[in-house]
Parts: C-alpha cells; sequence; structure tokens
C-alpha cells in the first residue's frame, strides 16, 4: 500500500486554499479488515477516520509547501482537533478543502473542511461532515537545530506524481 | 489592555493551544514543566498570540532561537556568561535569575511561564502605543 490519501488535487490557490478529492474504493485493502463479516452479520466496510485526517493532512501539507516552492520538509507536527460526523464507505467521494491560517519560517497551521458525497445523493452532493485543524513543522526550522538530509523526502515521487497529473508545477 | 485583560486572553490562548484547564494556567505556570508544552506548541502559542492580540512576533523575538547551535553561548551542555547575557538581551521580557544559578541548556524552556508572555504582550502592546 502506498501512503496516498488524496487522488487529485482540483483547485489551489497559492498560499491560501487547496482543494482535493479522494475517492473511497473496495479495492482498498484495509476496507475488508475494517470491518469484516462475522458472525453472520455482513461486511461493514468503513474509511478509518485517522485515514481520512490523514488525507486532510496531506491536502494541507501540500499547500503549505506550495507556498514556500517545495523547498521546506513539511511535516504533521500537531492536531489541534478534528471532528467528524459521518462514515466515508466504498463509492464515496471525500473533498477536501484546505485553508492556510497562517505561515512562517518556522510552520505553518491549517484548517480543513471535510466533506463528503455519496453514492445515494450523487456523486457532486457534498455534505460537510467535519473539520480538522492541524499545525506542520518546517523541518530544517526546528528549534533544537537537528540536521536532517538535504533531500526533501516528504515531497516524494508519489505526491509529485498527483500533483503532475492535477497539473500543478511542483519540480524545480 | 491593562495587566489583567491581557492575562485573562493569554489564558484563552493557552487552554486552546495547550488543552488545559482555566485553573492550571497561573501566572507562575511553567508552559514546559507545568502546562506540558512541547516545541510545535511554542510555534502555535505565537501563531494563537499573534491572532488574539492583532500583532505579529517576529522569529526569536519571544522564545530564543539560535542559541544552543553557537559554540559561543553553550558549552558542555550549559549556557555560558556570554550566552546568557544574549538572551536576557534578546529576551528582555523572561525572568532569567533562577535559570542562571543552574544554567542547563535542557532547563532554558522552563524559564518560559505564563507571566512570561503576560510580560511579552505587555511590552508589545505598549511599544505599539
Amino acid at each position: 500500500m502506498r501512503w496516498m490519501w488524496i487522488d487529485r488535487v482540483i483547485e489551489l490557490v497559492p498560499r491560501q486554499r487547496l482543494v482535493a478529492v479522494k475517492t473511497v474504493s473496495l479495492s482498498e485493502e484495509h476496507l475488508h479488515d475494517h470491518f469484516p463479516a462475522h458472525d453472520g452479520l455482513p461486511a461493514l466496510p468503513i474509511m478509518p477516520a485517522s485515514l481520512i485526517i490523514e488525507g486532510a493532512a496531506q491536502a494541507a501539507g501540500i499547500l503549505v509547501g506550495h507556498a514556500e516552492g517545495f523547498a521546506e520538509k513539511v511535516v504533521l507536527a500537531k492536531m489541534n482537533r478534528a471532528e467528524l460526523s459521518r462514515d466515508a464507505t466504498p463509492g464515496c467521494t471525500l473533498r477536501y478543502t484546505a485553508s492556510l491560517t497562517q505561515i512562517d519560517r518556522a510552520g505553518a497551521s491549517a484548517q480543513v473542511r471535510v466533506e463528503l458525497a455519496q453514492p445515494a445523493t450523487g456523486p457532486m452532493a457534498f455534505e460537510t461532515i467535519g473539520a480538522v485543524e492541524l499545525m506542520f513543522s518546517h523541518l530544517d526550522q526546528n528549534m533544537a537545530g537537528v540536521e536532517f538530509p538535504a533531500h526533501n523526502f516528504v515531497f516524494g515521487e508519489n505526491l509529485r506524481t498527483i500533483l503532475r497529473a492535477s497539473g500543478v508545477p511542483c519540480d524545480p | 489592555m491593562n495587566r489583567d485583560e491581557i492575562f485573562n486572553k493569554v489564558r484563552e490562548v493557552l487552554v486552546d493551544a495547550l488543552a488545559v484547564d482555566d485553573d492550571d494556567v497561573t501566572p507562575d505556570a511553567s508552559l514546559t514543566r507545568d502546562l506540558g508544552a512541547e516545541s510545535i506548541d511554542f510555534l502555535d502559542i505565537v501563531f494563537k498570540l499573534e491572532q488574539a492580540f492583532s500583532f505579529k512576533i517576529g522569529q526569536g523575538e519571544l522564545f530564543p532561537e539560535n542559541v544552543a547551535q553557537d559554540p559561543r553561548y553553550v558549552q558542555a551542555g550549559k549556557v555560558t556568561p556570554e550566552g546568557l547575557a544574549a538572551l536576557k538581551a534578546r529576551l528582555p521580557h523572561v525572568d532569567f535569575a533562577a535559570f542562571a544559578a543552574d544554567p542547563q541548556l535542557k532547563k532554558v524552556a522552563e524559564v518560559f511561564t505564563v507571566d512570561t508572555l503576560v510580560n511579552f504582550v505587555e511590552r508589545k502592546l505598549g511599544a505599539g502605543r
């Protein structure tokens, strides 16, 4: 499994807002364990909330990284708040709208609105199901002065592939 | 804005940033030792103070930076007299008296108390008048 929890970036306003989508699919291995059929009850595949939050963090992390031309190693450092009110099941589409709240040399804060479109209501009928507030650190600017490899391992090939496919320039 | 009003807003910031109870936020409480702040929380506090008081805090203005990496300032895990003088000059809102008696670098974060933040905001707002 590759650790990519967004499929595509559909909108990017630099230093302000990034919108990304992810379609939940039963081809994802983890949905067969979360939760399998048992004792005569049918399977109940639900995308774990932790992975929805990871998708929110990837959307916001790209927005933060893009703000500095992907020069900084942007890592999720703190989740201030997360609220989700509905399950995402196969066939649903998640839409993350990340907004940059503050950014400086040391890091950034962002909030993400999480919306869900269910198969029964149509692919574009999104309803808000929650919000996530996050903080990111620019790893090379850490207060302890710890040094990290020069290579930007945060924005690796997989994320760059998604960005290129979405038409977002990400190469030096 | 008087000192009590500043304290109340600082308390709101800390309750929000550190998920602590109102009652835990006393003037003498250390951000790290008593309120459990970790390194990223310092940035969170900076951001939230900026929003609460509508001013911009420069890098290294509230909390120190580039001290631990400077061999003039830190030797054998202790802040040197030169380092202490630099810290006092850069951070006039901080009371370094107790720290000076045992200036171990690993304890430097403990000098930041709730009162430190109130002092900082008070000076900052005063300078803007």
